[in-house]
């Protein structure tokens, strides 16, 4: 009696022990993006205070204002939706396209060939890096979006396709085959039948590609150099290294702005996320 | 058309289909990676820089990195301490704290969106906040280190220092590796865990002899991806840094960047992508090759 007693109470207390850490673990990750909003209403000389204030004695808004203005953040945002949004949609159809043909077609090179799809997910991009820009300095596309759009429209990376290709492997043949019957030519069975019935890797997909290319920093920083074309993580970034520290709460009021979007398409989308977080789990 | 004939012509009918549906990707496959991954093997035994002739000048940029440039012993040195230091904290903390989710509790959707949200937000916005709160003189991490009678260094600025921080700040942001823990943990079917309990298992028994052995090909995954990526450090130092305190921060991807995009030698820099790239690749297929005795499969 008095052992089973003490077993119970032990399981109470293992479990207590999960919540606190877990507790503690939900601290560590949200409170960064606090202490991001209070400094972004606090005035230079206030966020200059130790120990810190946790409440600003006098809200600044207006450093969302000027530290918007202290760069052209209107059109660095501006370029960011254009970019993150073609490529995301050049990301999904194209990757949707390679992986049909990976999943239902056969070729000689077929095998061969998907394994050096997979092979280029453990390349480094080191390694391409500088023909690659070499290549697009003589197209004359330096300095332009055409290199974070073409790889975009031309397979939009291997992980994407990888994860449509589990999914098409994974739909019944008939669905393939009634369509072939019906008369549908092989594009058609694709845009009409295949695509639709895909629809949950369709929205996994495309949510992670968007926050992923509004996010992207390395690639527009080698690729772009006027300030008209910036995105906002480099603008940030210029920001960031122009003035340093010295008007924290500007520089805090603009990373809240910009971080907002991904926020918000995350928690309304959530479901989407982690939909593409357990086909990952699939295996090879 | 006899039988024989009509096969041979819808195998290539299917044949075709097949490189038309693959063709974006075959195209980017040939002038986006492989004829890159030549070139730029060739161009490191030259003198190339952006749009000018170049010359072949042999083993001259790898004599230079090996036993000239100071930066790449440096870059190389800091690199393989943030792998070593990064990628198994990152596989313990995902674990473990995969493992705690994964034990029934309440509120669990909550908890993952919590842990997946730094993952998400990883950006620029996010470096810059991070480089706030480990400042030295009006930080946060050194006003709570105050509160129990610890001056904190001037971290981000100490060369001892600097790149535990990336490190730190990197490791906030594994959500996605938590998550993918978890999933890994709960395919395991709970008839091995029931047969455990009647022998009587403790559950810290149950975690070595079942959780951890039948994880063992989700670890795998985790520690590759982990590994590659972390061999290619380079937002952090670059937003934080810029490389420094004296070179402490200072990556192989830096080193490349800098070289081609801010000195223009692009030999020189594909030199040492080059290295970094057979670094990479050796370090994967030591894991590969060890990937047998440690990794089980269920089927």
């Amino acid at each position: 009696m008095k052992r089973s007693l003490s077993k119970s109470m032990s399981i109470k207390l293992g479990r207590a022990l999960i919540y606190i850490i877990l507790i503690i673990c939900t601290v560590i990750c949200i409170a960064p993006f606090i202490w991001m909003v209070i400094t972004s209403f606090k005035s230079t000389a206030e966020a200059y205070l130790f120990p810190p204030t946790f409440i600003p004695r006098k809200w600044m808004w207006a450093n969302y204002k000027n530290g918007w203005a202290v760069a052209d953040f209107p059109t660095f945002t501006k370029n960011t939706i254009f970019l993150a949004l073609t490529c995301t949609v050049g990301t999904v159809i194209s990757s949707a396209l390679v992986a049909y043909g990976f999943a239902k077609f056969k070729a000689k090179m077929s095998g061969l060939l998907y394994v050096c799809l997979l092979g280029t997910m453990m390349l480094p991009a080191q390694v391409t890096l500088i023909p690659q820009y070499l290549l697009y300095y003589k197209m004359g596309l330096v300095d332009t979006y055409g290199p974070l759009l073409i790889p975009a429209w031309l397979g939009g990376g291997a992980y994407n396709i990888f994860l449509f290709r589990q999914f098409f492997l994974s739909l019944p043949k008939e669905l393939n085959e009634a369509a072939t019957i019906d008369g549908a030519g092989s594009f058609q069975t694709f845009w009409r039948i295949m695509l639709p019935s895909v629809k949950p890797v369709i929205l996994a997909v495309g949510v992670m590609s968007l926050v992923w290319n509004w996010n992207d920093f390395y690639t527009p920083l080698i690729y772009l150099n006027s300030t008209s074309k910036f995105t906002l993580s480099i603008g940030l970034q210029f920001l960031n290294s122009s003035m340093g520290t010295t008007k924290i709460g500007q520089m805090m009021a603009v990373s809240v702005v910009t971080l907002l979007p991904v926020l918000i398409i995350f928690f309304v989308c959530q479901k989407y996320f982690v939909q593409g977080i357990k086909m990952q789990g699939l295996k090879a | 058309m006899n039988l024989k004939e009509r096969s041979l012509s819808l195998k290539r009918r299917e044949a075709l289909n097949f490189y038309l549906y693959i063709s974006p990707w075959l195209l980017s496959f040939l002038v986006l990676t492989i004829y890159p991954m030549l070139d730029s093997f060739l161009l490191s035994f030259t003198d190339a820089a952006i749009g000018g002739d170049f010359n072949f000048i042999g083993l001259e940029n790898f004599r230079k990195a090996f036993t000239v440039d100071p930066q790449f012993w440096v870059s190389f040195r800091n690199t393989i301490l943030y792998v070593l230091m990064y990628v198994p904290a990152n596989l313990i903390i995902s674990f473990f704290l995969g493992y705690l989710l994964s034990r029934n509790i309440k509120a669990l959707g909550f908890f993952r969106t919590v842990f997946y949200i730094p993952y998400i937000t990883s950006g620029v916005a996010v470096t810059v906040m991070w480089g706030w709160i480990f400042n030295g003189s009006y930080g946060l991490i050194n006003y709570l280190l105050s509160l129990i009678g610890i001056e904190g260094p001037n971290w981000l600025a100490d060369k001892r220092y600097a790149l535990i921080c990336i490190v730190i700040i990197s490791l906030w942001s594994i959500g996605n590796g938590i998550i993918i823990m978890l999933a890994g943990i709960q395919d395991i079917p709970a008839t091995y865990y029931e047969s455990a309990q009647i022998d009587g298992a403790s559950s810290l028994r149950q975690v070595f002899s079942i959780t951890i052995p039948l994880t063992t090909p989700t670890i795998y995954f985790n520690l590759v991806i982990g590994i590659i990526s972390a061999f290619q450090l380079f937002n952090q130092p670059y937003i934080l840094t810029q490389g420094g305190p004296v070179n402490a921060t200072r990556t192989v991807a830096m080193v490349v960047f800098q070289n081609a995009f801010q000195y223009g030698r692009m030999g020189y820099a594909s030199c040492v992508a080059w290295v970094l790239f057979v670094v990479i690749m050796a370090v994967t297929l030591i894991i590969q090759s060890s990937s047998k005795r440690w990794v089980f499969y269920d089927n």
